[in-house]
């Protein structure tokens, strides 16, 4: 008879309550001495059936619970929810509104990014680039409390447009971040990038090929520091982002090093692209005519737009009612988080928390 | 030379330096960024969404809100109650208004939905109660406020 301790694995919970986890992600991790085998994510710790909740509530209803997926880029969900539902209803949102959609959804991908970059750096074992991201996405959150009233789940969007005009100050509290910016993500590149220790954590651990991320619908920047210069906003461009000149920043190794370098290179290409659009805010309406009552033919539509996470997409299945008969959400966590096994096979267990830590994942939006 | 170069850098620790130099300068005092909390309020947004409100009108002493129901319909929760009745002209006045904030989520979507102005999220954000019906709010407390909280001891 065969018993457990015949055989040389070791069966360990990482989580849901694991600090490094960024929620309630349990991973169960098979061992073998100090070498993972396998693991394997429980998901669903989270979960609180939105695609379900959309069926009950109007296309306008919806609009705050989208924010509430990932609650770190509340923006950027908004964004798609909202260009989802008005390609349905075959409208484009005017000039003016499209410009400021673009600068707020590029200052939540930064603000995203500086969240994830501290609190990547505590795990690895590094406090004090908390603070300074915490800092500096402050400055960001002040511009989104001014504008919209709320500071993460946001709600700037509406189908259409937008609810709210920009507040006297707005262009220069905009360009004043973007001036002061740059200098801050030096500050973090010298603190970290040169690190010795930070170095020797992540320096070829969790490697992830094209095909790998191509197979198992690996998007965002974790598909770029593999190598691949797919970037939603380049490949499929939406609220006029064929109009700003940017770069795609991609990684060679595609180990969690090179993630964290694009992620870097990322908000620096943000900052670009803020500056560009602060500069050509149009006059005019901010929302499209015949929003009054949000009523879609029948018909379906997806919509990917590039989420700091990856390419989030939302399908909608519109039956001509005023509620969604279906909506499908594809969030970029839930497909990144496939990727663990494949970069955590052979690793240490103190690398896992690195390799989680490079996805970037939100367990509000993988679980839904 | 290169490798004594590298070999100094390591034994010097001057990543390590260069870190805790970083760290050394954010001790300056124009870089700390304590808010001390109770004592001095924070800055908020003159559009933020906290507490909501029922505006009366400031000279006449009566509510602005015509009973028009337009905010509970707009709800995604469906957390606001309208009471009205009908006077004499067949007009709508209102009775009672209550707002369940504790299924709040400050959306803003009634604000947006009220022709008259009459709802609002004001700036208070300071929502605590000791009880799960404090945070239901009657038409009096939307009208004049949270009742201050009375300690006994």
């Amino acid at each position: 008879m065969s018993t457990a301790f015949d055989s040389s694995e070791l069966v360990l919970n990482m989580g849901p309550q694991h600090p490094s986890t960024h929620g309630v992600l349990r991973v169960i991790l098979k061992l073998d001495g100090e070498r993972v085998t396998g693991t394997e994510c429980v998901i669903g710790y989270m979960h609180r059936g939105v695609e379900k909740i959309a069926e009950n509530r109007t296309y306008a209803m919806f609009a705050p619970y989208v924010d509430r997926m990932d609650y770190v880029s509340a923006v950027s969900n908004g964004l798609g929810y909202c260009l989802a539902v008005e390609k349905l209803m075959g409208i484009t949102a005017p000039e003016r509104s499209q410009v400021v959609r673009v600068v707020l959804t590029e200052l939540n991908r930064i603000a995203s990014h500086l969240l994830w970059l501290g609190t990547h750096a505590l795990d690895i074992g590094a406090i004090t680039p908390l603070f300074y991201t915490m800092r500096e996405r402050e400055e960001i959150l002040k511009i989104f409390e001014n504008y919209c009233g709320a500071r993460l789940t946001t709600h700037a969007f509406r189908i259409g447009g937008l609810q709210y005009q920009l507040y006297a100050g707005f262009e220069d509290e905009v360009r004043a971040f973007c001036a002061m910016f740059p200098a801050k993500i030096d500050e973090y590149d010298r603190l970290l990038t040169g690190n010795r220790i930070w170095r020797d954590r992540l320096e070829g651990v969790g490697f992830l090929t094209i095909e790998d991320c191509k197979s198992l619908g690996v998007t965002g920047p974790m598909l770029r520091a593999s190598g691949l210069a797919w970037d939603v906003r380049r490949a499929l461009p939406y609220s006029g982002y064929e109009n700003y000149e940017f770069d795609i920043p991609t990684g060679t190794r595609g180990d969690t090093l090179d993630r964290y370098l694009v992620r870097i290179e990322e908000m620096r290409q943000s900052v670009r692209i803020i500056e560009q659009a602060v500069a050509r805010i149009p006059e005019g309406a901010i929302v499209a005519r015949g929003m009054k009552v949000i009523k879609p033919p029948v018909g379906e539509a997806y919509v990917p737009i590039e989420a700091p996470k990856g390419e989030l997409g939302y399908f909608i299945v519109s039956d001509g009612t005023i509620h969604p008969y279906r909506v499908r959400v594809r969030p970029p966590s839930f497909l990144n988080l496939q990727a663990l096994d494949r970069m955590a096979k052979g690793a240490l267990v103190a690398d896992v928390v690195a390799i989680i830590g490079s996805i970037d994942c939100v367990m509000g939006e993988v679980d839904r | 030379m290169k490798t004594v170069i590298e070999f100094l850098k390591k034994a010097l620790l001057l990543d390590l330096l260069e870190g805790l130099w970083i760290t050394f300068r954010h001790q300056h005092p124009k870089n700390i960024y304590t808010e001390q909390y109770p004592i001095t309020r924070p800055a908020i947004a003159e559009r933020y969404r906290g507490a909501p409100r029922l505006n009366i009108h400031p000279v006449t002493n009566e509510t602005l809100c015509i009973a028009c129901d337009l905010c509970k319909i707009a709800c995604p929760e469906n957390l606001i109650v309208v009471g009205f009745v009908r006077d004499e002209k067949k007009r709508k006045q209102l009775t009672t208004f209550t707002y369940d904030l504790s299924r709040c989520m400050f959306c803003g979507l009634c604000e947006d939905a009220c022709p008259v102005d009459a709802l609002e999220l004001t700036q208070d954000f300071e929502l605590a109660s000791y009880t799960r019906g404090g945070q239901i709010w009657d038409r009096q407390m939307l009208e004049e406020g949270p009742r201050p909280t009375e300690y006994r001891q």
